[in-house]
């Protein structure tokens, strides 16, 4: 009854999350129409609702083609790595109380090391097409990788030691009275740009930057495989927001409304803030990035993690 | 210096931010364009057509003149002679509308005209074919553009009714096979 019961939560969960973040797409394009004064899709269906559907309809019957020059297992598993790298933390997100499949003690521990791999997808797919373009987006990959990874982890530091677990549902029991926004302000900053960082999105896109790359280490993806790539990244920005939410902004705590409401609403303003900061800030050069990852994200995360420290002691 | 120059950048990224924002408040820009219907300038270049006089005759003389101008050859025409008054007209007067570029060359070409373009942009069919439109098709009942033109009325040549010279701003025609002056 019970393994049923987790089993039943677990499928509808992944479902929920996978077709909200395929959603996403066509609610993205809405709110960019909305922000540079234009209608985004609104033909398909009543104000454009089914565009999802012609969406699947075009990217399910496009050619798959594997080029003949690449390196086929591994032009195959990046897509894969890509999709499912983030997709894997959304068992540790306790939507409600109720509505967590796996509550770890490695929580945080278990997403760095999730965030950590889902590079990986993007150095595969840059090397395997052995396109030059698609490796130089992977380059690119890895540059921004060194500027965000430190301070993605060094972020969250000063919420565990707030909790002082590494334990989500810990960490959220821990902002009954005040959501960690407040006091790990600094910390909460650096996790969004690193988290805008993890999901590619802009500004931080630099490995699939269409002007410069022709759209960088995915350039010789076609049909579903493409589609990995880009739901994929709709599924990091779904369950970053999440994680965000979980980490930050106090979950599913708050007056009124049930709990699985407060999270969503949280959860849907930190989507919107992700496409707002997509529509407004121009890309930085991947130099422009490290610098100001290095200089001023990482010792501003230290110095949270050093003023949180001391606080905690006094 | 370079302390303040970075808060300054990082303000400003805020700040656009912020602009981006506010457009939510704006009107949108893009007309619907199927039920909002677009109101083109009268001298727009779109669909060709060949224009009447206010009597109703067709203006064309079939002068082969929009064929030659034509960069893209996409007129084709054929003159006739018409027996009761006299007049040139067109026997078929084809366009292919695939070929056509709009560039209204045939209208600037047109002695009497006739060959008119009209706002009129939505020209889209589903088979090339239908895109090669004859005279019939071609052919609209009123003047167009230019109501009081008649290219009879401005020039010599002659027809049922009317001959050389008759006209106020033309002097008859010089005899050459007589001395007389």
């Amino acid at each position: 009854m019970n393994r049923n019961f987790i089993m039943l939560k677990t499928i509808i969960l992944l479902l929920l999350t996978i077709s909200f973040s395929a959603s996403l797409s066509v609610i993205e394009r809405r709110l960019l129409g909305l922000f540079q004064n234009r209608y985004g899709p609104n033909r398909v269906g009543w104000q454009g609702s089914l565009q999802l559907i012609a969406d699947m309809i075009k990217i399910f019957f496009k050619e798959d083609w594997i080029p003949p020059f690449s390196n086929k297992i591994i032009f195959v598993l990046a897509p894969i790595i890509s999709f499912s790298s983030l997709l894997i933390i959304v068992p540790i997100i306790p939507i409600t109380k109720e509505l967590l499949i796996i509550d770890i003690n490695i929580g945080i521990l278990f997403f760095l090391m999730m965030a950590s791999l889902s590079v990986y997808s993007i150095l595969f797919a840059g090397w395997s097409s052995n396109n030059k373009y698609a490796l130089l987006g992977a380059l690119r990959a890895s540059a921004q990788t060194l500027s965000y990874e430190i301070f993605l982890g060094l972020s969250l530091m000063g919420v565990v030691l707030r909790a002082g677990s590494f334990n989500i549902l810990d960490i959220l029991n821990s902002q009954k009275q005040v959501w960690n926004i407040v006091p790990q302000f600094f910390g909460f900053i650096a996790f969004f740009i690193s988290s805008l960082g993890i999901s590619h999105r802009h500004p931080f896109d630099q490995p699939e930057s269409e002007q410069e790359l022709a759209d960088g280490y995915h350039l010789e993806y076609s049909g579903i495989k493409f589609g990995l790539f880009f739901i994929g990244e709709y599924i990091s920005i779904t369950t970053l927001s999440g994680l965000m939410t979980v980490i930050f902004l106090g979950g599913f705590y708050g007056p009124f409304f049930p709990s699985v409401i407060w999270f969503l609403i949280k959860m849907i303003c930190l989507i919107f803030l992700f496409i707002l900061i997509r529509a407004s800030l121009p890309r930085p050069r991947y130099d422009q990035m490290i610098s100001f990852g290095w200089r001023w994200c990482f010792p501003v995360t230290l110095l949270n993690l050093l003023g949180t420290s001391i606080w905690l002691i006094c | 210096m370079v302390m303040k120059k970075s808060i300054k950048n990082i303000f400003s990224q805020f700040r656009s931010i912020w602009v981006v924002l506010k457009n939510i408040f704006s009107k949108r820009e893009t007309k619907l364009y199927p039920e909002e219907k677009i109101k083109l300038s009268f001298r727009y270049r779109g669909k060709i057509v060949l224009t009447k006089t206010e009597q109703g005759e067709e203006r064309c003389v079939a002068c082969n003149l929009c064929a030659t101008v034509c960069p893209v050859d996409c007129i084709s025409l054929q003159k006739k002679v018409n027996k009761k008054n006299k007049r040139w007209y067109a026997k078929f007067f084809r366009i292919n509308f695939s070929r056509c570029i709009f560039c209204g060359l045939c209208e600037e070409a047109c002695p009497t005209a006739a060959i008119q373009l009209t706002p009129n942009f939505e020209l889209s069919e589903f088979k090339r074919k239908n895109l090669i439109y004859e005279k019939k098709d071609l052919l609209i009942s009123t003047s167009g553009k230019y109501p009081d033109y008649d290219f009879y009325n401005y020039t010599g040549v002659s027809i049922k009714g009317k001959f050389k010279g008759e006209l106020k701003n033309e002097s008859k025609p010089i005899k050459s096979t007589t001395l007389l002056p």
